[in-house]
C-alpha cells in the first residue's frame, strides 16, 4: 500500500542544511497498523507528511498503491490525497467557524458529489465515532476528546484506505486517549483500513502491529 | 460546495465584527461614490426625456478654423448649420439651437437670474420635452421673430405662482416676450436641452447672426438610423472643405464633426477638434481610468486586511490541502469570501445611494438635478461590488492557495 525507497528529506536555507531523514526504506502492506516512534524533532511527523503527500522527498520514491508519485501533478496529488488518504492531528485543526457536520463534510466537498450523499455520509461517519448527536454544534462546545472524534470522523467520511495520525492522542487525557485509540483500532481492524501512527506513547504504539523507531532522521529499528 | 463556502463566509464576518465593519465602511463609501459618480454620468449621457433619440442623434458643437498663424475655435455659427447642415442623406430632422446663455429678468421690480437658449421650431421635434401647459413655438413664430416663450416649471412658479401663466408677458433682458408653453425642468448637466426659457433664435435685435460660420449655435441632426451616422458625417465633411473662407483670409480650414454627445465631448475636452476620428473611446478611457483610480487604495487596503484575515485561518488551508482541496477550489473560495463581503457592502451602497441622491438633488449644487438610482445605476453598482471583490480576493486568495501544506499547518503562514 505504501513504499518508501532511499528516502532523503533535506531542509535548506541560505546558511543551514539540516536533513530531518536519510535513507527511508519503508514499506507499509494494506490493513497493517504501524507506529511510528522517536524523540521530538527526530523526523517523525515529516515522515508522515511525505507518506500523505503534504511533502515531497528531497532524494528518494514514494509509492502510493503501487504509482510512483513524484511525477504527479499537483492537481493529482490533491486528488489522491482526497480519495486515498485520511488525516488526524494532534491538536484536532477542526475549522471553529463550521459546525460538526460541516467540518465532517470538509474532505467530500472535493468530489463529486450532491450535498444529500455528503450529507449522509458525513452523518454516519459521525454515529461511527459517537457524536450523532453533536451534528450542529460547533467545536468550541466539545470537549477535547470529542473534538478529536469528530477529526476522525472527517478523515473516514470519504472513506480512505489509509489512516495516517499524528499523535492523535497527544493532547488528551489517558481515558479520552483510550477511546480514540479504540477508534482507531476499530477502523484498522474492522474496515481494513492502513494505519500509520506517530506517537510517544509507548502504551499506544502497543496497539500497532508493529513499530519504527527514528532517531535524527534515520530509521533504527523495525 | 458554494452553500458550505457561503456558511463559512458569513460565519467569518459574524465572528469578526470589528474586520467586518471596517472592511464594509470602506468598501460600502466606494462604491457610494462610485454610485453617485455613475448617477451623474448616467444624467448627462443617458438617454432620459426630452432626449429621448440619444441613439440616433448626431450634435455639431464646436467649429475650428485655421491658418497659418491663426486658430479659432467656438460653437458653430447659425448660417453654418442653415447653409450646410439641411438635407444631409440619412437625416429625418436638423434642430438648431443656441447655447446657454445667462440673461436677467426684472419682472416685477425683482432680479431673476436664468438661463436663456434661442432655437428653431425643429427643436421641439426632435427633443420630446414634455409639456405641462401650453406648447412649443412653431415655424410661424419662428420665421415672423414673434417674441414668444417657453418656460420652465420652476420659472412659471417664480414669475406667476399660482396663477395663469399662458399669455402672460415675461421680460427678459429687456425684450418682453408672450408665454406660449411650460415644461418640466430639465437638469442643468443636460447641457442640450437644458434652459430656463427658450424663445425663436429670431427674437432677438440683431439678425446678423444668420451668416456667420462660428458663433453660439447648436446642431442637432436627428438620423433615420444610428447605421447613417457614418454616411451624415463623411457628407457633412465634405461639405464643410468645399465652404467658401475667402472673407477669412486668416484662416485656410475648417472642421466640424457631427457626432454623439460622447465622441463630440471626448472632442472638446481632448481640444481635438480638427481630428478626423470620432474617439469617444478616450472620453470613456479616462473615465475607467479614474474609476480604477479611485479603486486602487481601497482595493489594495482590502488586499492587505483579505491577506492578514485569511493568514489567520492558515491551518484551515492546511486542512483543507491536506484532504486534497486543489489550489483552484481554494483560490475561488477566498474571492468567493471576498464577493460576498463586498456584496454586503455593495448593498450597502445601495441602500444609501438614493438618500444621497436625494441629498444632491434638493441641495441646487447641480440646478434642476434629477440624480436616481435607476436600473442603470443599480447594475452598476452591483457589477463594481462584485468586480472589487474579485479584485481585492484574487491576489490574496492566489497567494495563500500556494501555501506549503506543512507551513500552512502550522500555522506559520506568515
Amino acid at each position: 500500500m505504501i513504499r518508501l525507497a532511499g528516502v532523503e528529506k533535506v531542509y535548506r536555507t541560505d546558511r543551514i542544511e539540516t536533513v530531518a531523514l536519510s535513507q527511508i526504506d519503508l514499506e507499509v502492506a494494506a490493513g497493517d497498523f504501524v507506529a511510528v516512534m522517536g524523540p521530538s524533532g527526530c523526523g517523525k511527523s515529516t515522515l508522515l507528511n511525505l507518506i500523505g503527500l503534504l511533502d515531497a522527498p528531497t532524494k528518494g520514491t514514494v509509492e502510493l498503491a503501487g504509482k510512483p508519485v513524484a511525477s504527479y501533478r499537483d492537481r493529482d496529488v490533491s486528488r489522491l490525497r482526497n480519495e486515498t488518504i485520511g488525516f488526524v492531528f494532534q491538536t484536532f485543526h477542526l475549522i471553529p467557524d463550521l459546525r460538526v457536520l460541516d467540518n465532517v463534510e470538509l474532505p467530500l466537498l472535493y468530489r463529486k458529489m450532491s450535498g444529500a450523499e455528503r450529507r449522509a455520509r458525513a452523518t454516519r461517519a459521525l454515529e461511527r465515532v459517537g457524536l450523532a448527536s453533536r451534528l450542529q454544534h460547533f467545536p468550541s462546545q466539545l470537549s477535547g476528546g470529542q473534538q478529536q472524534r469528530v477529526a476522525i470522523a472527517r478523515a473516514i467520511a470519504g472513506e480512505p484506505r489509509i489512516l495516517l495520525a499524528d499523535e492523535p492522542t497527544g493532547n488528551l487525557d489517558s481515558q479520552m486517549g483510550d477511546e480514540v485509540m479504540g477508534l482507531i483500532e476499530d477502523l484498522n481492524q474492522k474496515d481494513g483500513v492502513t494505519v500509520v501512527m506517530v506517537t510517544h506513547d509507548p502504551r499506544q504504539a502497543e496497539k500497532a502491529h508493529r513499530t519504527i523507531r527514528i532517531f535524527d532522521g534515520r530509521q533504527v529499528a523495525c | 460546495m458554494l452553500r458550505s463556502h457561503l456558511r463559512l463566509a458569513l460565519a467569518v464576518l459574524k465572528r469578526r465584527k470589528v474586520f467586518t465593519a471596517i472592511s464594509l465602511f470602506g468598501i460600502a463609501l466606494t462604491l457610494l461614490v462610485l454610485i453617485v459618480a455613475g448617477a451623474l454620468l448616467d444624467n448627462v449621457f443617458g438617454a432620459f426625456p426630452p432626449e429621448v433619440h440619444h441613439d440616433r442623434t448626431l450634435l455639431v458643437f464646436n467649429v475650428r478654423m485655421s491658418g497659418k498663424d491663426a486658430q479659432s475655435t467656438s460653437p458653430a455659427g447659425f448660417g453654418l448649420l442653415d447653409l450646410y447642415a439641411r438635407d444631409l442623406p440619412g437625416v429625418e430632422r436638423l434642430a438648431i439651437t443656441s447655447t446657454m446663455r445667462e440673461a436677467f429678468s426684472y419682472q416685477g421690480g425683482r432680479k431673476q437670474r436664468l438661463y436663456l437658449k434661442r432655437t428653431d421650431a425643429e427643436f421641439w421635434r426632435v427633443l420630446q420635452f414634455p409639456f405641462v401647459e401650453g406648447a412649443p413655438f412653431a415655424e410661424a413664430e419662428v420665421d415672423s421673430g414673434a417674441r414668444v416663450a417657453v418656460i420652465n416649471r420652476t420659472m412659471r412658479r417664480t414669475f406667476f405662482g399660482d396663477g395663469p401663466a399662458l399669455g402672460r408677458d415675461l421680460e427678459v433682458d429687456g425684450l418682453t416676450y408672450r408665454v406660449m408653453g411650460v415644461v418640466e425642468d430639465v437638469p442643468m448637466m443636460r447641457a442640450v436641452p437644458f434652459a430656463d426659457v427658450w424663445v425663436p433664435h429670431s427674437s432677438g435685435r440683431d439678425q446678423a447672426y444668420r451668416s456667420d460660420l462660428q458663433g453660439e449655435f447648436w446642431g442637432l441632426l436627428l438620423a433615420r438610423s444610428a447605421a447613417d451616422f457614418p454616411g451624415i458625417q463623411s457628407e457633412f465633411r465634405s461639405r464643410m472643405q468645399r465652404i467658401d473662407l475667402s472673407a477669412y483670409p486668416e484662416f485656410e480650414r475648417l472642421h466640424a464633426t457631427p457626432e454623439t454627445l460622447l465622441a463630440s465631448t471626448s472632442r472638446m475636452i481632448f481640444d481635438a477638434h480638427d481630428d478626423p476620428e470620432s474617439r469617444p473611446d478616450r472620453l470613456l478611457g479616462v473615465f475607467g481610468l479614474l474609476a480604477l483610480l479611485f479603486l486602487a487604495l481601497p482595493t489594495i487596503n482590502l488586499v492587505n486586511l483579505s491577506i492578514s484575515r485569511i493568514l489567520e485561518r492558515a491551518s484551515e488551508i492546511g486542512v483543507r490541502k491536506a484532504f486534497g482541496a486543489p489550489a483552484t477550489s481554494l483560490v475561488g473560495q477566498f474571492v468567493l469570501e471576498n464577493v460576498v463581503l463586498t456584496l454586503l457592502g455593495g448593498v450597502l451602497s445601495l441602500l444609501a445611494a438614493p438618500l444621497v441622491l436625494a441629498a444632491i438633488n434638493q441641495s441646487g449644487v447641480l440646478p434642476y438635478a434629477q440624480l436616481a438610482l435607476n436600473l442603470r445605476t443599480f447594475a452598476l453598482g452591483l457589477g463594481l461590488a462584485v468586480f472589487f471583490g474579485v479584485l481585492s480576493g484574487a491576489y490574496p486568495a492566489w497567494r495563500l492557495a500556494r501555501l506549503h501544506p506543512v507551513v500552512a499547518l502550522k500555522g506559520a503562514a506568515r
